[in-house]
């Protein structure tokens, strides 16, 4: 679905966010990028997304470009209307009729189990549900039936609390199952990267690029199983090799 | 209970200082050349009730006139700018020039150039340019105040410049923009009043040339009382802005939400 090559970016400011990045992410695999904060990651979601161009190194789609859902570690919705609203705003970008746009929103806000919260406003809303939306808006994103779907998530349960937090991953994970999703998730998670993906990529600090990939068991079912804390003592070790490194 | 206070001490306020001036004014029998007692302003105001709605109907014709002319004006200003950083760059200090630059000496040029025979075209470019910057600066911070993630989430699903304009930049400012519209009302309203100081006799029928004419005739009472009337259109015009920002807002913006706590 997405193989970066040998990307580089740097800022305006002499800042030099990637060096040599390359990934591949297949077409329905949930992939998490684990690094410390400021290695790049965000950058690296941001060029995939195409709000930025990379400088060396080039970004394939060899199974066609994906339509992209974005959902940012703040829900970054609109305050001056409904939860329906914010959802739709894909829809209506890309002119959906109203009617059926809004059958979709309101389709997508149960799935994140929002029924019945439409015409709430954000400020009405706990954090929590904040993001549920900003996920159901993303959910929206996805108009065609042929296109591939890449879900992106930039540290999104950061600022909520464990139980939300273990919540909504547990949602996601539903999501991406139903609905065929490929899901690149960024975090600076241990536990976070453990339970949902089935890849691991770990990243060093600044200029940053991929300093282990590592596939997770399968038959996690739980965040305390055996399985799952193997995988977090692996992911923990590379961690620690890319930050010494 | 807090709502009831918030009418109740202005009011006991006014009924206090009228009950003063009025006793004040009898007692030390000040003459009504220099100040009349409430009561004989209000006889002032019922025996030239007809003239002096005439006059109320001409500023305020003016004042709403320059209000939407400066909202129209400094909303495409500000939309242009927000387009075009180079527009920005170039034009902005034109516009502090034009803010900085008192209005009452600009005014006999804008007078001469339209001539006395338009008179209240030239009133009413006047006051513009007087409300006019409160609205572009409040436009202008809105617009930029956009989420940038919003902006980048519009970016993601191709959305057009227009698109990105109406559905996030727009709805950003509106709190900064109905700001700067209720400094704008009361400045198009001191606008006219200015103007219409400037142009003088024969021309102008509004409420400052009554104001004007009254102290040549030493009809103080009549002054007082075109005097009441410009404050009571001031207040009206600032109640009724913050009334559309209260509906506008009410439901999602910090400032017209009154805190619980």
């Amino acid at each position: 679905m997405i193989a970066l090559g040998d990307v580089g970016k740097r800022f305006a400011n002499g800042t030099e966010a990637l060096r040599g990045l390359s990934f591949t992410v297949e077409a329905g695999e949930f992939v998490s990028l684990l690094g410390p904060s400021g290695c790049g990651k965000s950058t690296a979601l941001r060029l995939i997304a195409g709000l930025l161009a990379p400088d060396a190194g080039h970004i394939d789609y060899p199974g066609g470009k994906p339509e992209i859902g974005f959902v940012f570690q703040e829900p970054t919705l609109m305050p001056w209307t409904d939860a329906l609203a914010n959802v739709r705003l894909p829809l209506d970008l890309k002119g959906v009729a109203r009617s059926h746009a809004d059958g979709r929103a309101e389709a997508a806000l149960t799935r994140v189990g929002l029924k019945g919260f439409e015409h709430a406003f954000p400020r009405e809303l706990s954090g929590g549900m904040k993001m549920r939306v900003s996920i159901a808006r993303a959910l929206c994103s996805f108009t065609g039936a042929a296109q591939p779907k890449l879900l992106l998530l930039d540290e999104p349960f950061a600022a909520l609390d464990e139980i939300t937090r273990n919540a909504l991953g547990d949602d996601l994970l539903r999501l991406w199952r139903e609905d065929g999703l490929t899901v690149l998730f960024v975090t600076h998670s241990l536990s976070e990267s453990s339970y949902l993906s089935q890849r691991v990529l770990v990243m060093t600090p600044r200029p940053g690029r991929i300093a282990s990939d590592i596939a997770l068991p399968v038959g996690r079912d739980s965040r305390l199983s055996a399985p799952t804390i193997e995988a977090q003592r692996a992911i923990s070790d590379a961690l620690g090799e890319a930050m010494a490194a | 209970m807090k709502r009831m206070l918030d009418i109740a001490l202005p009011l006991v306020v006014a009924a206090l200082v009228l009950g003063t001036w009025e006793w004040g004014v009898a007692h030390w029998q000040v003459p009504v050349y220099v100040l009349p007692a409430p009561s004989a302003i209000a006889h002032a105001f019922a025996d030239n009730f007809t003239s002096l709605m005439a006059s109320l109907f001409s500023t305020l014709t003016v004042t709403v006139e320059a209000f939407f002319a400066a909202c129209i004006l400094g909303i495409a200003t500000a939309i242009a700018f927000s387009q075009s950083r180079l527009l920005e760059r170039t034009f902005y200090p034109y516009a502090v020039v034009l803010q900085v630059t008192p209005v009452v000496a600009i005014a006999p040029l804008i007078l001469i150039w339209v001539g006395f025979e338009r008179i209240n075209l030239a009133l009413t470019i006047i006051a513009t340019i007087v409300a006019f910057f409160p609205i572009l600066a409040g436009a202008t911070l809105g617009l930029k105040s956009a989420d940038f993630n919003l902006i980048d989430l519009t970016r993601i699903y191709g959305a057009s410049r227009l698109q990105t304009l109406w559905r996030v930049r727009l709805p950003t400012a509106l709190p900064y923009l109905l700001s700067g519209m209720k400094t704008a009302g009361g400045l198009a309203l001191i606008g006219a009043v200015v103007a219409e100081f400037v142009a003088g006799s024969g021309t102008a029928t509004g409420l400052a040339w009554r104001i004007v004419e009254s102290g040549n005739r030493l009809e103080i009472a009549t002054l007082f009382a075109a005097l009441a009337l410009l404050a009571a259109t001031g207040i009206a015009i600032f109640a009724g802005l913050s009334l559309l920002e209260w509906a506008l807002l009410r439901r999602w913006h910090e400032s017209a939400i009154s805190n619980p706590s």
